[in-house]
């Protein structure tokens, strides 16, 4: 059975190849919308978490992060969304370096982070009022209305957090960083509490929303098929850990470009030619090469 | 399920049951003695001239107590308990002079000191509080004189409120101040310090402003350890506010229940205690709607 899987991650291993060499064609690196350039994060300066991350976004794209507990995903992310500083590196988006929170990045946090004292209506409307400090109640209402329509909650409006379940509240935390039209979404983990059947519908509708509004999607997670359905490319991060060669930081291992075409669905995803071959070289370097502590 | 069966039905029996046996153990513990007529038939003349010396006149007392040992000055029965409080309660607001004021306009000077005294700390706790609450520097910093006014005794500041204050009034409104401030400071800063890290986080990505993110997101994010707070220091006050007036004088029920004590009157003194537990827990059910009302169910 093991020697099957090690088949399939070499061949994976080859059509990641061949996928880099597109890339290289496309070359997200000159037009990189979000660079990232030598992001290190050291709590202890001898032993960095990660060290010498460096990728890029294009405008459009959807890239996701994946790695063990540990590696530092939700720092880069923190850092990405100028809530956390990193050691040493820089971030970029749309040339201007990234020094602080701002409202042209949206997070969803992996624990949806509504305030639970004010309904649904009017968590949304304190992100878009941020926004558009300008505007009177009846514009923030049509324009929040419309995000709350799109995430299907339309009827629990008016309903406060404690009343909606998992799923529905972080439905609430996307339509809130839709509302305020980011630049670009970052989302950790954002369906890491919610049970596998709730998790697959949200996944549909945030991939239905993002292809339809062009967004820029940064996102962690730990789920393989996550990854492979919504994620244009795939980051593989690796921990830290100690070699005999010394301590070795953990940092981006891999970039794997997702060969499968755009337009797909969960239900069919696993009928599609690759599917295979990429879900089991991400496997394979979770279990092998990313060195979970 | 039947209305009887309801716990708050069965607990509303009980209650009213508790009360019975107490008025009944209250009842008896206080009625006059039994006749004795035995001791009576035996006295001497002699005896009785000496009984009516001492002021124990066997005879003039009610053919009940044939006896002669007198209870009639002792501790009030419910009845006539009951009568004094209906005497109070039918003319609350009489005004005969600083002596003898109504049980309503006792009332009504304590629930003004207190209500000044607690405005007042009010008015410098919670923002102190909050500011403490924000800043870890702060929080240190205050931290040993919190710790050591804290535990003082709001009377023991008394000698010193008369001395620099000179009356007795502002005085009593001082000390309901320094009682109420503390719970206050320690719950505002405690409330708004443990203000989760993720809402935090969604105000400063959505680059919320610092006086709108005090007030819209810290401020009802803390304010059921808030009002905590103030419902503490508001039972506080209640009960040292009738310390404050015994110990100053002049008005207020402190002072009601002082002065009765003077008259030896222990039936308003009675009267008076029920009132101040009735009133304080008048004030704890307002504070306990009001931090009903600011509670969120996460």
């Amino acid at each position: 059975m093991w020697s099957d899987v090690g088949k399939r991650a070499a061949q994976a291993a080859l059509g990641t190849a061949s996928a880099a060499a597109r890339q290289h064609e496309r070359n997200p690196q000159v037009d990189g919308f979000l660079q990232v350039e030598a992001l290190s994060k050291a709590y202890d300066p001898a032993r960095p978490v990660f060290s010498d991350v460096s990728f890029s976004l294009a405008r459009g794209e959807f890239v996701c992060i994946i790695g063990h507990s540990g590696c530092g995903k939700t720092t880069i992310l923190n850092v990405l969304a100028g809530l956390d500083q990193a050691s040493s590196g820089y971030a970029y988006m749309d040339g201007r370096e990234i020094a602080g929170p701002s409202l042209e990045r949206g997070v969803v946090f992996q624990s949806h982070a509504l305030m639970p004292w004010l309904t649904v209506r009017q968590n949304i409307a304190f992100a878009v009022k941020s926004r558009w400090p300008e505007w009177n109640a009846a514009k923030v209402n049509v324009h929040l209305e419309k995000f709350v329509e799109m995430v299907g909650l339309s009827a629990a409006i008016d309903k406060k957090p404690s009343a909606l379940s998992g799923g529905m509240k972080q439905r609430v935390g996307i339509a809130r960083a839709f509302s305020i039209s980011p630049k670009m979404l970052l989302l950790d983990e954002p369906f890491g509490a919610l049970d596998a059947l709730t998790r697959g519908t949200i996944q549909d509708e945030l991939m239905g929303i993002v292809r339809q509004t062009q967004q820029t999607v940064f996102m962690i997670t730990h789920d393989v098929d996550e990854a492979i359905l919504l994620a244009d490319r795939i980051l593989l991060m690796s921990n830290g850990n100690d070699t005999p060669q010394g301590y070795r930081p953990g940092g981006l291992a891999e970039v794997v470009v997702n060969p499968l075409p755009r337009a797909r669905s969960r239900a069919s995803l696993h009928h599609l030619d690759g599917y295979y071959e990429l879900r089991n070289h991400v496997v394979d370097f979770l279990v092998s090469r990313a060195k979970a502590h | 399920m039947s209305p009887f069966k309801s716990l708050g039905f069965r607990a509303g029996v009980l209650s009213v049951l508790m009360l019975v046996v107490l008025l009944a153990v209250w009842r008896t513990a206080t009625l006059p003695d039994a006749p004795v007529p035995a001791p009576a038939k035996a006295l001497s003349a002699e005896q009785i001239e000496y009984l009516k010396m001492m002021g124990k006149d066997p005879s003039a007392a009610a053919p009940a107590e044939a006896g002669g040992s007198a209870k009639s000055g002792g501790f009030p029965t419910p009845m006539q308990t009951a009568t004094a409080a209906w005497q109070q309660l039918r003319d609350p607001f009489y005004d005969k002079g600083p002596n003898d004021k109504g049980i309503g306009i006792q009332l009504a000077y304590s629930l003004a000191r207190v209500g000044l005294g607690f405005g007042l700390a009010c008015l410098v706790a919670i923002p102190l509080g909050f500011v403490i609450g924000m800043s870890p520097l702060l929080r240190r910093a205050f931290d040993p004189f919190i710790q050591v006014l804290k535990p003082i005794s709001p009377l023991a500041w008394m000698p010193l409120a008369l001395y620099t204050i000179k009356d007795s009034s502002i005085s009593g409104i001082f000390v309901i101040f320094i009682c109420s401030i503390w719970p206050m400071l320690v719950n505002t800063a405690f409330g708004v310090a443990s203000v989760k890290r993720e809402w935090l986080n969604v105000s400063a990505t959505l680059e919320v402003n610092p006086l709108r993110r005090a007030l819209l997101v810290i401020l009802p994010a803390a304010a059921p350890t808030i009002l905590t707070g103030m419902r503490i220091s508001m039972g506080i006050a209640w009960l040292v506010i009738v310390a404050a007036e015994m110990l100053v004088g002049g008005t207020g029920i402190g002072y009601f229940v002082w002065n009765e004590w003077n008259n030896l009157s222990l039936t308003s003194v009675i009267f008076a205690v029920l009132v101040i537990g009735v009133v304080g827990m008048l004030l704890d059910l307002a504070f306990g709607r009001l931090q009903k009302a600011v509670t969120y169910v996460e």
